[in-house]
């Protein structure tokens, strides 16, 4: 496929755009339908497309296993952290109030969790979904 | 309507024998579901559906497929068995539904539980517009992380399935077949 | 049986052939790959029934506007959205299975398996 000069530069037009629209899914999906999980899987499908056009290597480095892998780690810290962080400031774990700038607004709190949380889903979504195709799409090269 | 068509692809899917085929109609069939959870209101998740399936599942079938061939053998032995159990199951379940609720009532025990309170309070306790993100980042916040940490270890299994077999077959001697 | 019947309950009867579909993919083909797919079906017929129990007919989907009185239930639609996610996380797992079942035996087919496996022990 490495010939084919539309499905390169289309790949290549495209793959900024999805990325963006990941973003705007997970920041905006207080407002309008999307969120972490969504996101994550549209940013791992945009990285997955690059791959199958411009080949696993030249993905690869710019986004090396060992970042995706530590990526789907760095998540669930994230996530637990916002729990943690939320009980040191005398809530509940995962008590998002505690995390309000103005203690009289206390339901902005929950804004700001939530983003975080989602942040950490995403993060782990991607992750997660990027090692697994470079793992299954690196045995396919192998194997041939 | 959407759902007779989805039932055609399921039929498709227990007919075809080219795995390429099949895996391509599961897309299809991902697709067909996502519609019908717009349909049915469910945006997000229709998003996810339609991200999921119609995306990134069918790469990974693919991925797969490319490493354990394209063509499925026809099964040894008689499918009258497991027709039957089937069958079987389907007849129970289908007069289980007798007992249920018509589609679309709003007066369903099902919205009499949390939901309301979701739906009336969450803007105030929560402040934003989508339910759907409120209830699943806040309200069950602890189910989420439980989510998070089982794909997180999902995708530890496929590493360890994975990375780990391939330096025991490099070893001279290991025990690993070719494929 | 009468028309009511048949329109308010069609949707659950669909949701289960599909749920049959699923299921006899599963037990009857030998497959990995196969059975994986069925087994993928049959999860995607579990989530339209969650989402079909949480419609009300004429609702909107539960995003809060001004002046809208009727939502759906969005708590099937949370419980789905992770799901659909787990889900794609633990078929890779079961896809990566297959890969190195192939790579052990040199197929994924079940019945080659089995003959395998015999013809070992019987040698062994």
């Amino acid at each position: 496929m490495r010939e084919e000069v539309i499905v390169r530069v289309g790949a290549k037009v495209l793959a900024p755009f999805i990325i963006t629209f990941a973003l705007y899914v997970h920041f905006h999906g207080d407002y309008s339908p999307g969120g972490g999980f969504q996101a994550g899987v549209i940013l791992g499908a945009a990285f997955a497309l690059l791959a199958l056009v411009y080949g696993l290597d030249e993905v690869q480095r710019v986004l090396p296993p060992w970042f995706v892998q530590a990526c789907a780690a760095m998540g669930v810290v994230i996530y637990a952290g916002v729990g943690v962080a939320t009980m040191l400031l005398g809530h509940n774990y995962l008590g998002y109030n505690a995390l309000a700038p103005d203690p009289s607004h206390a339901e902005h709190g929950q804004h700001y969790g939530i983003l975080l949380v989602e942040l950490g889903v995403l993060v782990t979504v991607f992750g997660v979904m990027v090692s697994v195709f470079y793992l299954f799409a690196g045995r396919g090269r192998k194997a041939q | 309507m959407l759902l007779t068509l989805l039932a055609a692809t399921g039929l498709g899917l227990l007919r075809i024998r080219n795995l390429f085929a099949v895996v391509m109609l599961a897309g299809v069939y991902s697709l067909l579901s996502a519609g019908l959870f717009t349909v049915m209101d469910a945006v997000d998740v229709a998003f996810t559906e339609a991200a999921v399936g119609a995306g990134i599942s069918t790469v990974l079938f693919l991925g797969a497929m490319a490493l354990c061939g394209h063509h499925e053998s026809r099964p040894g032995h008689t499918p009258l068995l497991p027709l039957f159990v089937v069958c079987l199951t389907g007849i129970a379940l289908v007069y289980g539904t007798m007992d249920m609720p018509p589609f679309g009532g709003a007066d369903n025990p099902v919205h009499h539980h949390v939901a309301d309170h979701y739906i009336e309070e969450s803007y105030h306790e929560i402040g934003i517009p989508n339910v759907v993100t409120s209830v699943l980042a806040s309200y069950r916040g602890y189910d989420t992380m439980g989510e998070t940490t089982v794909v997180f270890a999902a995708a530890v299994g496929v590493m360890i399935l994975l990375i780990g077999a391939r330096t025991r077959r490099e070893r001279p001697g290991g025990e690993g077949g070719d494929g | 049986m009468n028309v009511e019947l048949l329109v308010s309950h069609y949707n659950y009867w669909i949701v289960i052939f599909l749920m049959m579909v699923g299921f006899y993919i599963l037990i009857s083909r030998g497959n990995l790959i196969k059975k994986i797919v069925g087994l993928n079906v049959f999860q995607t017929s579990v989530f339209m029934l969650y989402i079909t129990l949480g419609k009300i007919s004429g609702g909107t989907p539960p995003i809060l506007t001004e002046g809208e009185a009727v939502y759906s239930n969005p708590l099937p639609h949370v419980l789905i959205l992770t799901a659909i996610v787990v889900g794609i996380a633990t078929t890779s797992v079961g896809l990566a299975l297959a890969i190195r079942i192939k790579e052990a035996y040199g197929t994924v087919e079940e019945d080659e398996i089995n003959r395998i496996e015999a013809g070992i022990e019987a040698g062994g």
